[in-house]
C-alpha cells in the first residue's frame, strides 16, 4: 500500500489481496487437554471426578465381562465355575439363545425357516432403502418378500400368501382405475376388490391345502426377538402409508374425511398403547362372531399400526406444514392434479423433512413391541421374565439376560438411526 | 434501463379474445378485495398491472388460473369458463403459465426435472421428447448448462428464468407474471426482463404484475392501475405515464418514478 492511500479519503484498489491460509493455531494433544480438561480449578476438579466415576464403572464392568463364563447348564454350575470371581454367568445367554431368539414354542427343527426369512430380509430391505443406487427391478424383491416371509415363518400352503398378494395387487389396480372418479370411491372399490379375492382365495386354499405346503406353525408359537422383529417391521412398514393417508386426510377439504382423521388421530394419541393391546387381546373378541378365528398377532399388529400411524401422521403433518404455500401453488399452476402434486412435489419434500420424526416414532415403536409381554405373549422380554427367569435352572440371573436384551435392541435401533442420518445427507439438494 | 430495442406496434394483437373477465368480485371473509373487475384481453396483448401493495393486483391474476376463487362474476379463459368444475380448472391451468415472485421451483428436483415434470405427467409427453423440449427452452433462457443442477445451487435470476422455462415447457397460450423481479437483486433484474421481452416479441399473451416501469413502457400495449381492489385507470403506456388522469394514479406514479 502506498502512502497516498492512507492520507486521502478517496480510495481505489490497485493491488489484489491474494487469499492466504488462516493463521496457524497451536495444535497438539497437550494443548487440547490443557484447554478442554484443565482450563481452571473447577474444570480440573470435574475432570478428575469424571475419571474416578469412569474408573469405578469400568472396574466393575470389565471383570464381569472378562471373568464371565459361557459354559454351564444352570446357575449352580455357573457359580462353581466362577468361584466368586465377580464374573458374569453368560452361560444362560448361550444355553437359552435359541429361546431368546425364537421363543420356547417354535419347533426347534423348523427354526431354519425364520432364520432364512431373516437372512432374506437383507436382500429385501436394501432396494427400498437404497433405491437411488440400485436398478428399479430390485424393488420386486421387496414386494415379494412379505409374502415369502409369511410363508416361511407360519408355513401352510403357499396358496394363502399368493392369494393375499393377488388381493393387494388387484385392489391396487382397481383403486388406480377408479380413482379418477374420486379418491374415496377408488379406495372403497379397491378394498372391495381385495376382499373378494381374499374370500375366493380362502375357498381355494382350503380346497388345495396340500399345495406347496410347509409344516404350519401357529401364531401362539411365535416368540423371542423374532416376535419383536416381526411386529416392529410389519407395523412400521404399514404405519407409514397409513400415516401419510391420515396426514393428508387431516388437511382435506371434505369435512367427513377430515373429521374422521382428526377424531382417529386424537383418540389414538390420547390412549396408552397398553390399553389398546388389552383391547386387542380381550375386548376385540366380543365384537367378533363366536367361531371367528382372528389371529392374536394380527390383532396386535392392527392395534400397534393404528397407534403408530396416528403418531406418524402428526409427524408428516408437521412436514406438510413446513412447506411453503408456493410449492402447492406451483404444482397447481402447472395443471398437476391433487394426487400428482402430492406424490411428485409435496410428499417427497414433506417426507424428507419428517425423516427424523418418523425414525423417532419407528425406534420407539420397535421398543414398544416389548409391551406385548404384558398380554402374555412371549417376546424377548416375555421370554426372559417368564420361562427363563422362573425356571429353576436360571432363577436369579438378571444382569446377563437383560444386558443381552439391551444389546439386541440397541443393535437394531442404532442401525436404524445411522441409516436415517445417512439418508438425510443423501437427500440434501442445496449446495453440494 | 437499457434493454433490447423493441417496437411495441410491431407486435401483433389479434381480435381473438384470450381472457374475458366480467363483473368479477372477490372477498376474503368480509374484506372486499376485488370490486367489479371488467377486463378483456386480446390474444397477443401484453398488459402490465401496477398499483400500491394490497390493491388486489396479484389476487386478480391469481384468479385467472383459479389459485384464488372468485365469488361473483365470470372469468372465461381461452373460451373455457372458470367454474368450480375441476376439469375446467385443470384445463385452464395447463394452458396458462404462471411465474411467481419467489420462483417456487421444486427444490428436490433438478432443473431439467423441474421442466419435464408437468409435460410428462399432465400432457403425457414421452420422457425423451419432454427433455428435448425442456432443453430447447432452457437454451432460450440461456441456462442449458445448469440443467442437471438443483434450484438451490442457482442464483435468483437464474431460478426465475428456469421458472419461466418451466412454464413454457407446457406450451401455454397465456403467461401470468406475479411480480417476477421483486425478489431479485438489482443486478439480476435485467436478465429476467430480457427473457420476458423476448417472450413478448414472439407474440405471447402476457399479464404482468410489476413495478418495472421501463419494462411497461417498452413492451406493454396497456398499463392498468389498480387501487383498493378496483381498476382505477388503464391506458396505452405513453399516455398512462405522460398524462395520467386519476389523482391516485398521479400520486402513485410520482412516488415510484420520483426517485
Amino acid at each position: 500500500m502506498s502512502d497516498t492511500h492512507a492520507q486521502s479519503v478517496a480510495f481505489v484498489r490497485d493491488t489484489e489481496i491474494p487469499p492466504s491460509p488462516p493463521p496457524a493455531r497451536e495444535t497438539g494433544a497437550i494443548k487440547w487437554v490443557r484447554e478442554n480438561l484443565f482450563s481452571g480449578p473447577m474444570n480440573s476438579i470435574l475432570t478428575i471426578l469424571g475419571l474416578l466415576i469412569a474408573f469405578w464403572l469400568l472396574s466393575g464392568l470389565i471383570p464381569w465381562v472378562v471373568n464371565g463364563t459361557w459354559t454351564g447348564n444352570d446357575i449352580r454350575e455357573c457359580r462353581e465355575i466362577l468361584q466368586g470371581s465377580g464374573g458374569g454367568c453368560f452361560a444362560v445367554v448361550a444355553e437359552r439363545w435359541p429361546q431368546l431368539l425364537f421363543g420356547f414354542q417354535y419347533p426347534d427343527y423348523l427354526r431354519w425357516r425364520p432364520s432364512l426369512a431373516f437372512v432374506l430380509l437383507f436382500l429385501a430391505v436394501p432396494p427400498m432403502l437404497f433405491i437411488m443406487f440400485l436398478p428399479r427391478w430390485t424393488l420386486a424383491l421387496s414386494a415379494v418378500y412379505p409374502f415369502l416371509a409369511y410363508w416361511l415363518i407360519w408355513g401352510g400352503t403357499i396358496l394363502t400368501p399368493i392369494f393375499i398378494a393377488l388381493a393387494v395387487l388387484f385392489g391396487y389396480f382397481t383403486f388406480v382405475k377408479i380413482e379418477k372418479r374420486g379418491f374415496v370411491t377408488g379406495l372403497l372399490a379397491g378394498i372391495v376388490a381385495a376382499a373378494a379375492i381374499i374370500w375366493v382365495g380362502g375357498l381355494v386354499a382350503g380346497e388345495f391345502s396340500r399345495f406347496g405346503r410347509l409344516e404350519a406353525v401357529e401364531s401362539r408359537a411365535m416368540g423371542g426377538f423374532m416376535l419383536n422383529l416381526i411386529l416392529g417391521i410389519v407395523c412400521v412398514s404399514l404405519s407409514i402409508p397409513f400415516g401419510i393417508l391420515l396426514a393428508l386426510g387431516r388437511q382435506s377439504r371434505l369435512p367427513i374425511v377430515k373429521g374422521f382423521c382428526v377424531v382417529f388421530i386424537e383418540f389414538v394419541r390420547g390412549v396408552p398403547l397398553i390399553t389398546l393391546l388389552f383391547v386387542a387381546n380381550v375386548v376385540l373378541a366380543y365384537f367378533l362372531p363366536p367361531n371367528a378365528n382372528f389371529d392374536l398377532i394380527l390383532r396386535v399388529i392392527i392395534m400397534i399400526t393404528m397407534f403408530s400411524s396416528a403418531y406418524i401422521a402428526e409427524v408428516i403433518r408437521g412436514g406438510l406444514a413446513a412447506l411453503p404455500k408456493g410449492q402447492y401453488e406451483a404444482g397447481d399452476s402447472l395443471g398437476l392434479d391433487y394426487a400428482q402434486s402430492m406424490r411428485l412435489i409435496i410428499l417427497p419434500q414433506a417426507m424428507k423433512i419428517s425423516i427424523p420424526g418418523i425414525v423417532n416414532v419407528a425406534v420407539g415403536l420397535f421398543k414398544d413391541t416389548t409391551l406385548v409381554s404384558v398380554i402374555s405373549m412371549f417376546d424377548l422380554v416375555g421370554m426372559i421374565r417368564g420361562p427363563i427367569l422362573s425356571s429353576t435352572d436360571w432363577a436369579g440371573v438378571y444382569w446377563e439376560l437383560w444386558a443381552a436384551a439391551c444389546i439386541l435392541f440397541f443393535t437394531v435401533c442404532y442401525g436404524i438411526s445411522q441409516y436415517s442420518q445417512w439418508l438425510e445427507r443423501q437427500l440434501r439438494t442445496d449446495h453440494h | 434501463m437499457a434493454m433490447t430495442d423493441t417496437n411495441p406496434s410491431a407486435m401483433t394483437v389479434s381480435d381473438e379474445v384470450a381472457i374475458e373477465i366480467k363483473n368479477m368480485n372477490k372477498w376474503y371473509g368480509s374484506f372486499h378485495v376485488l370490486r367489479d373487475i371488467d377486463l378483456t384481453v386480446q390474444r397477443g396483448e401484453r398488459i402490465v398491472i401496477c398499483g400500491p401493495s394490497g390493491s388486489g393486483k396479484s389476487t386478480l391474476i391469481r384468479c385467472i388460473n383459479a389459485l384464488e376463487e372468485h365469488q361473483q362474476g365470470s372469468i372465461i379463459v381461452d373460451g373455457t369458463p372458470l367454474s368450480s368444475d375441476l376439469k375446467n380448472i385443470d384445463k385452464i391451468r395447463s394452458e396458462v403459465g404462471m411465474c411467481f415472485q419467489h420462483f417456487n421451483l421444486f427444490p428436490h428436483l433438478t432443473i431439467l426435472e423441474n421442466c419435464t415434470l408437468a409435460p410428462i405427467w399432465v400432457r403425457k409427453t414421452p420422457k425423451k421428447e419432454a427433455e428435448e423440449t425442456a432443453m430447447y427452452f432452457l437454451e432460450k433462457v440461456k441456462i442449458p448448462d445448469q440443467a442437471n443442477k438443483y434450484p438451490g445451487q442457482l442464483s435468483g435470476g437464474q431460478q426465475q428464468r428456469v421458472a419461466i422455462a418451466r412454464s413454457l415447457c407446457m406450451k401455454p397460450r397465456i403467461m401470468l407474471f406475479d411480480e417476477p423481479t421483486s425478489a431479485l437483486d438489482p443486478e439480476m433484474i435485467k436478465e429476467v426482463l430480457d427473457t420476458m421481452i423476448q417472450l413478448a416479441e414472439e407474440g405471447m399473451t402476457m399479464l404482468c404484475v410489476t413495478h418495472e416501469m421501463g419494462f411497461a413502457r417498452q413492451v406493454a400495449n396497456r398499463v392498468i392501475f389498480m387501487d383498493a381492489g378496483q381498476i382505477v385507470e388503464q391506458n396505452e403506456p405513453e399516455s398512462f405515464f405522460l398524462n395520467p388522469q386519476n389523482e391516485r394514479t398521479k400520486l402513485f406514479l410520482s412516488q415510484i418514478l420520483g426517485h
